[in-house]
């Protein structure tokens, strides 16, 4: 059976951690970085393998800063 | 074959979201979370997919949102506070085939742009107006608005709005939708994936009625003001759910027979 896997790549330097994507996303796979970026903000980023390419974080980023990828496999 | 990797899976052919072109480069200039960001978004997605950007002409108000001409890639126009509708009412009229689009706070369209609102509405101008209600005047420094609730605290009604005194909050979405000249009217969110999903939907029928040339459509994104709320993005939008869904149900209001 098909499956797929997903990736999403943030805009770090756009990010404001505003921190809406965390919640949305079913995998738990996002979460706030420790560093900050050149503007101050904590940055949305990928803390596990379980991306599935929903595209719901990319759906509520205010700021439009998520791509979201999604691939299928065998 | 093994799961691909991150790197074979990051590549353009497996792209599957990406904000939209139809918005500038440019930083948007609104606080962490704030629901305005994706309503722009939303509107430039549908502008995009439906290929409108050269016949489009949006006008921005006067509020948080007023540079949205600097973040929106389409031909735009800034109007005077509360006066957007009168201004895409003449530009309706000089470019009748063009898809003419207001974009509102509530401040600007239901304070002191009711007149204009309540006006284009009632005469059917076939445009659409776009209504983000926050319940505050954001840009300000969050203000008490018109539509801001019962027991709401702002920077004007720091104990919470008193009905008795301040009066109660006006319904204009509800208002309108009861006016002869609108056609499509709908509420909608856009803090959630799903709400976004919806309000999607919302806006391509409020872009593809106006070439009904039927009348006006409206919606109205129910938004966050976290910073005007005093709140975290998250909890603003918590709270959104609990006290402004209540007062402000979601859902269309007034659909074509
Ligand atoms: C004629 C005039 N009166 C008052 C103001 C001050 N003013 C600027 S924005 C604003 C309210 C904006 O609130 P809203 O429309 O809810 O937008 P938000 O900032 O919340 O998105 C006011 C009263 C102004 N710019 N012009
Ligand atoms: S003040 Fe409120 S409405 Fe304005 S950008 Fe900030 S959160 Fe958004």
């Amino acid at each position: 059976m098909a499956k797929v896997k997903g990736a999403i790549v943030v805009n770090i330097e756009r990010c404001k951690g505003c921190q809406i994507c965390v919640p949305t996303c079913q995998q738990k796979s996002i979460a706030m970085s420790e560093a900050l970026n050149s503007k101050g903000y904590h940055y949305a980023m990928t803390i596990n393998d379980e991306c599935n390419g929903c595209i719901n974080c990319g759906l509520v980023c205010p700021d439009g800063v998520i791509t979201v990828y999604r691939k299928k496999y065998d | 074959m093994s799961a691909p990797t991150r790197e074979d899976i990051c590549q353009l052919e497996n792209e599957v979201y990406s904000r939209t072109t139809l918005l500038t480069p440019a930083p948007l200039s609104y606080c962490p979370g704030c629901g305005h960001g994706t309503a722009h978004r939303l509107i430039m997605e549908v502008v995009e997919e439906m290929n409108l950007q050269a016949d489009t002409i949006g006008v921005a108000p006067v509020g948080c949102s007023v540079l949205a001409y600097d973040f929106m890639d389409i031909d735009m126009q800034q109007a005077a506070h509360g006066r957007a509708p009168a201004v895409a009412t003449g530009i309706k009229r000089l470019y009748p085939n063009k898809f003419v689009f207001t974009y509102q706070g509530d401040g600007d369209l239901a304070a002191i742009g009711t007149g204009e609102t309540i006006h284009a509405c009632n005469r059917g101008e076939n445009i659409t107006i776009f209504f983000v209600n926050n319940g505050i005047y954001g840009m300000t420094g969050g203000q008490m608005a018109p539509t801001t609730l019962p027991n709401m605290k702002t920077s004007t009604s720091p104990f919470g709005r008193d009905v008795e005194t301040m009066g109660y909050p006006l319904k204009i979405t509800e208002l309108i939708a009861n006016l002869p000249g609108t056609y499509f009217v709908s509420r909608q969110s856009v803090h959630t994936a799903a709400n976004v999903r919806k309000a999607k939907k919302a806006i391509e029928k409020a872009i593809q009625y106006q070439k009904l040339k039927k009348g006006l459509c409206f919606v109205e994104i129910v938004s966050n003001c976290n910073s005007g709320w005093k709140m975290t993005p998250l909890d603003s939008n918590k709270w959104m759910e609990e006290n402004m869904f209540p007062f402000y149900p979601l859902g269309d209001i007034k659909v074509p027979k």
